[in-house]
């Protein structure tokens, strides 16, 4: 028996050869930036990255260390004919990483409060542009309430894309009458913005980069979300919440411009009603 | 010695393993398991629980789909007019489970054609409700208020159907028992295990009662 | 003394003819591999959908001579999508792990003679087939499979064919299929539980139950209350596309330029009970698993599970809590924003008794004599694949890291990881280390190792690109980057991921010859091939129709007695009586 126990080093090698490996590699590839998220536009967005940032270097110390002590337990302990260490456990051990744990993922959990508040429990300022998003398959549409201010009312029984009313509008309605119907979304630098989230037939979803922002909308629902962006350019908006057949193809175009060219959007729009 | 080598003692006892389940009172457990080919009769108690477990949570999603949806702001939600039979038909549903208890008494007394009577007569109630069930919906539709009326409606119909289809199960495991009783039970165990189920349904019916009731 | 204690009875036969035997059998061992097999043959259809998907993200125009009109369509790709998702999810990892290793080996590692309910085991079994088949019957109903994913959030999957191809007769196939599943899973957890609460062998104390069987035990549970969640989901959902209700379906909808007469239902009450039961079931999927490796750490390490007693408590804890997160899916789906921290604690916290399972694999190996057998191999492959699954999903459980990850390709990265390798690598394990049980030959060794080098290699390469394309913004049950401007950047992966998969999927081909020889050609097994302590040990391979030969065991110790101090030998099986055990140099008796 004692002649058959003692196994060959290759294969404890190898493992331990392939998990150093598979650490190398993935602390290259996360150090190197191969595949960056795009830059941050708001401060929330910051927020987010930091908050990202903070759980990569902790998660990646337990991967490293985890790993790394996988790949040494395999080398060091494989089968050289000598006899295991028999014990059942060691309760001082148990506490102390079950309390180190406890420790780490309740204080990112902590730590990461605020990014999500910030978006989500603190409202926009009571300036900000509003601007009606409505999704459905497979389109986005932006509605501005025009120079009045107010937001016209909709009535499904009244959608009909082909005769140039998309979202419904009541014609009735008085203050429907210089809203803004547009398939971008255009909005100036520097000033918050607030997103009312609709849905005309399943659930889609508003999803920008930069903004590190995402939220589905959900038909019956008027779901608001908030930023405000700092940098001006062009953003990529797309559709994460599976939607049907045109799903991949669902995408729009987010316009951070200038006060002075928002104005001048705004003026050319009310000009062409 | 290593840390923490625990020497316990070493249980050789040919009775029960220690810590297993089944505290649900006497009469009848049959052997004591072990290793015997045979299935011990409590393990039937312990399956009907199990299965009980699993239909309370079937029927608390249900119910929390209910809650939610009742509890939407800018609630459409209509309440609906409860047939007045339905309270006749919870009586008799509660005088069912009272006469199968009664009966389960008589079989543990050995007085057999009284435990045969007690049973028929559940059985019968238990036909009765589900009638009455049936003629509940009836004037509900000669109301014109159907399944996809609306949601108070909706959840109402499922709500009945639901808890109707898994009485009628309970019936026909009455009927079995009464007619072909299976061989691996004692009559103890199969009557115990039946009017768990059928007092579990009862109970539930209560339950879903007097939420349709105060929900509205 | 022992022999007195050990019941004789005369040992059962099995039934006679190969329909009453194999087809209709009642006996647990037929039946777990009757799901084995099951889960075999759908694993295998659920890789070549995989293929499929990963062949036309880098080559959206080629040409198929299967697929209608030559190339792939948008919905196409979704149906294999849906299809692939859910025959993974329910016919593959809630199938093989629990209801195929659990049917065969819970009875005999606990000494019963059977499960409890044989019939209505059966029964199961025939259910979650006959769901199986129906799924597969999507494939070839008019319209083709759904295309909403194995989520199959309504409105989307409860409008009927309006809301896109798949969706008439495909998603009603699709949800009769998973109610049938439903309910072979519910009849299946019943004899579970209950064969573990009555019919263990005397001495067999909760603490002396292998680690596997307290992981099939609560899975078993969390089968028994999720399913009927799902139960009662689907028959809403029926009810909604067939019976006119507005469960989910919200009033004012306008679908395809019509509007729709909905009243006032809500898309998130599905996504809630969805999540209450999809969160318990990927916890359904890995248990076992971790069970499996526990129990086999211990094997080939020669040692002692590392804190027993803590590692059952854990598979507990993380059953019980696998309950309360459900909303880490719903970060973003409208929400109240404060329920997802309360959900965003409750999942970080659910960390923790997985954290300790891990250093606790970590401690078994340490000071261990480990071998390096091809089912050690594939359980510390589970470790490592474990720790990487179930760190990256402390990001996803940070609703405000989850905003810019959620249903990107760093979610799908995530949970292949933790169910696509790791419950996988959990089933090749068990496959390895209980082949000779069952079958009576042992598997290639080589071909073994070949294939866990491969696999491990391949997968990792397979999937951790994934977190990248997600960082980066890659959508996931995209069908092409025909969209936005930015995902074409990201094809270079893709293509890499799509190199991986072919071919880690020919390495599986190892698997299924080394499998199928051996069934017939391999070496024959002894009853203890591992020199393991458990009950299913000391049987014949295969075992006998009522698994003892009538010699039914009592347990006299815990389940992991390697390398005890002072023993005769560096394993004591659990049934070995203290009389029996040899003084310094006799043999044992009764051994």
């Amino acid at each position: 028996m004692a002649r058959r126990e003692r196994g060959s080093a290759t294969g404890p090698l190898l493992l331990a050869l392939l998990l150093t490996l598979l650490v190398l590699a993935t602390v290259y590839a996360f150090a190197a930036h191969l595949y960056p998220a795009p830059p941050p536009i708001t401060s929330d967005a910051v927020l987010v990255d930091r908050q990202y940032n903070l759980t990569l270097y902790v998660t990646g110390a337990v991967f490293i260390l985890a790993q790394l002590g996988l790949a040494y337990a395999v080398l060091r302990f494989r089968d050289r004919g000598q006899r295991a260490r028999f014990t059942r456990g060691n309760i001082a051990m148990e506490i102390l990483w079950s309390s180190a744990t406890v420790f780490t993922f309740v204080g990112l959990a902590i730590l990461g409060r605020n990014a999500w508040a910030e978006v989500r429990f603190t409202p926009p300022a009571s300036d900000a542009i509003q601007v009606e998003v409505t999704t459905n398959q497979f389109v986005y549409t932006f509605r501005y309430p025009g120079a009045d201010g107010k937001f016209g009312m909709l009535d499904s029984t009244l959608v009909n894309a082909p005769a140039g009313n998309p979202l419904g509008l009541d014609p009735n309605d008085p203050a429907g009458k210089d809203d803004i119907v547009v398939p971008t979304l255009t909005v100036p630098v520097n000033r918050p913005v607030e997103l009312l989230l609709r849905s005309q037939d399943v659930v889609h979803n508003f999803f920008v980069r930069e903004l590190r922002l995402q939220q589905d909308a959900v038909p019956g629902m008027v779901i608001p979300v908030h930023f405000t962006a700092n940098q001006i350019g062009k953003y990529e908006i797309v559709c994460t919440q599976l939607c049907g057949l045109g799903h991949s193809r669902m995408y729009s175009i987010l316009n951070v411009v200038s006060q002075f060219d928002y104005e001048s959007f705004l003026k050319r729009q009310a000009a062409g009603q | 010695m290593p840390d923490n080598v625990v020497m316990e003692s070493v249980d050789l006892g040919g009775g029960r393993p220690s810590g297993s389940g089944g505290a649900l009172g006497n009469g009848g457990r049959g052997d004591n398991y072990s290793g015997a080919a045979s299935v011990p009769q409590r393990t039937y108690v312990t399956g009907m629980m199990i299965a009980l477990g699993g239909i309370l949570m079937f029927f608390m999603a249900l119910v929390s789909a209910w809650i939610v949806r009742k509890g939407f702001p800018n609630s459409d939600w209509q309440p609906l007019g409860i047939p007045r039979v339905l309270w006749l038909n919870t009586l008799i549903l509660a005088a069912s489970s009272l006469a199968l208890t009664r009966s389960r008494r008589c079989l543990l007394a050995g007085r057999d054609d009284e435990f045969r009577h007690w049973w028929g007569v559940t059985t019968i109630l238990g036909v009765f409700f589900v009638a009455g069930q049936l003629l509940a919906w009836r004037q509900l539709v000669a109301r014109g208020v159907l399944l996809a009326t609306n949601s108070s409606s909706s959840f109402f119909y499922v709500f009945t159907a639901a808890h109707g289809l898994h009485l009628l199960g309970g019936i026909a495991a009455l009927l079995v028992v009464a007619f072909r009783p299976p061989r691996r039970l004692t009559l103890d165990t199969a009557t115990e295990v039946v009017a768990m189920y059928w007092h579990f349904m009862g109970g539930l019916w209560l339950c879903l009662f007097v939420l349709l009731l105060v929900g509205k | 003394m022992s022999a007195a204690s050990r019941l004789e009875h005369a040992p059962r036969e099995a039934p006679k003819g190969f329909i009453r035997c194999y087809v209709f059998g009642t006996d647990h061992k037929v039946i777990g591999l009757q799901y084995f097999f099951l889960a075999l043959a759908a694993v295998t259809i659920g890789i070549i959908l995989s293929l499929l998907m990963r062949f036309h993200l880098v080559w959206p125009m080629a040409h198929l001579p299967f697929v209608a009109g030559g190339i792939m369509t948008p919905e196409q790709y979704l149906a294999l999508v849906t299809m692939h998702g859910t025959i993974m999810v329910f016919f593959v990892l809630t199938t093989a792990p629990q209801s195929a290793f659990g049917n065969y080996f819970l009875p005999i590692q606990i000494g019963a003679p059977d499960m409890a309910f044989p019939r209505l085991n059966m029964l199961s079994f025939w259910l979650t087939l006959t769901a199986f088949l129906l799924m597969l019957a999507a494939f070839v109903v008019p319209g083709g499979a759904p295309i909403s994913g194995w989520t199959a959030y309504p409105p989307l999957s409860g409008l009927g064919e309006i809301a896109g191809p798949g969706e008439g007769i495909g998603q009603s196939i699709w949800v009769i299929s998973i109610l049938v599943f439903c309910f072979g899973s519910l009849l299946g957890s019943i004899n579970f539980i209950s064969t573990t609460i009555d019919m263990r062998a005397p001495g067999m104390t909760l603490m002396r139950m292998p680690l596997t069987v307290w992981a099939w035990f609560v899975t078993a549970i969390l089968s028994l209350l999720a399913f009927a969640v799902l139960l009662a989901g689907g028959i809403l959902l029926v009810l909604d596309r067939s019976a006119g209700t507005s469960f989910f379906l919200p009033a004012g909808l306008v679908v395809n330029g019509e509007p729709l007469a909905h009243g006032g239902g809500s898309p998130l009450l599905w996504q809630h009970l969805f999540w209450f039961f999809g969160h318990p079931e990927v916890y359904i999927a890995i248990l076992p698993g971790m069970g499996v490796v526990s129990h086999i750490l211990a094997n080939f390490s020669r040692k002692p599970v590392f804190g027993y007693r803590a590692m059952a408590l854990a598979l507990c804890a993380i059953g019980f809590m696998g309950f309360l997160v459900w909303g880490h899916h719903m970060f973003v789906s409208g929400m109240n924003p404060y329920s997802g921290l309360a959900f965003s604690v409750l999942t970080m916290s659910i960390g923790v008794p997985s954290a300790i399972k891990t250093f606790n694999w970590l401690g078994t190996l340490w000071g261990g004599k480990i071998q390096f057998r091809s089912p050690m191999l594939f359980a510390i492959g589970f470790v490592s694949f474990f720790v990487t699954g179930g760190l990256s999903g402390i990001f996803l459980a940070q609703p405000a890291v989850d905003t810019m990850l959620h249903a990107t390709y760093y979610v799908v990265g995530h949970f292949h990881i933790v169910m696509g390798v790791a419950a996988i690598f959990g089933i090749f394990a068990a496959t390895y280390y209980w082949f000779p049980k069952m079958f009576g030959r042992k598997m290639d060794e080589t071909l073994g190792k070949l294939h866990f080098w491969l696999t491990f290699v391949g997968v990792y390469c397979i999937f951790m690109p994934m977190h990248f394309v997600g960082v980066a913004g890659g959508i996931r049950r995209y069908a092409d980057s025909t969209g936005a401007n930015y995902l074409a950047a990201l094809q270079p992966l893709h293509r890499f991921m799509t190199f991986a998969a072919f071919i880690t999927a020919a390495a599986q081909l190892i698997f299924f010859y080394n499998f199928f020889r051996s069934l017939r050609k391999g070496e024959r097994a002894s009853a203890n091939p591992w020199n393991a302590t458990t009950l299913e040990w000391i049987t014949s391979s295969p075992p006998p129709p009522d698994n003892f030969g009538g010699h039914y065991p009592s347990v006299y110790r815990e389940p992991y007695e390697y390398s005890v101090p002072g023993a005769h030998q560096d394993f004591l099986p659990q049934n070995l009586a203290p009389e029996d055990l040899p003084r310094a140099n006799e043999e044992p008796r009764n051994a």
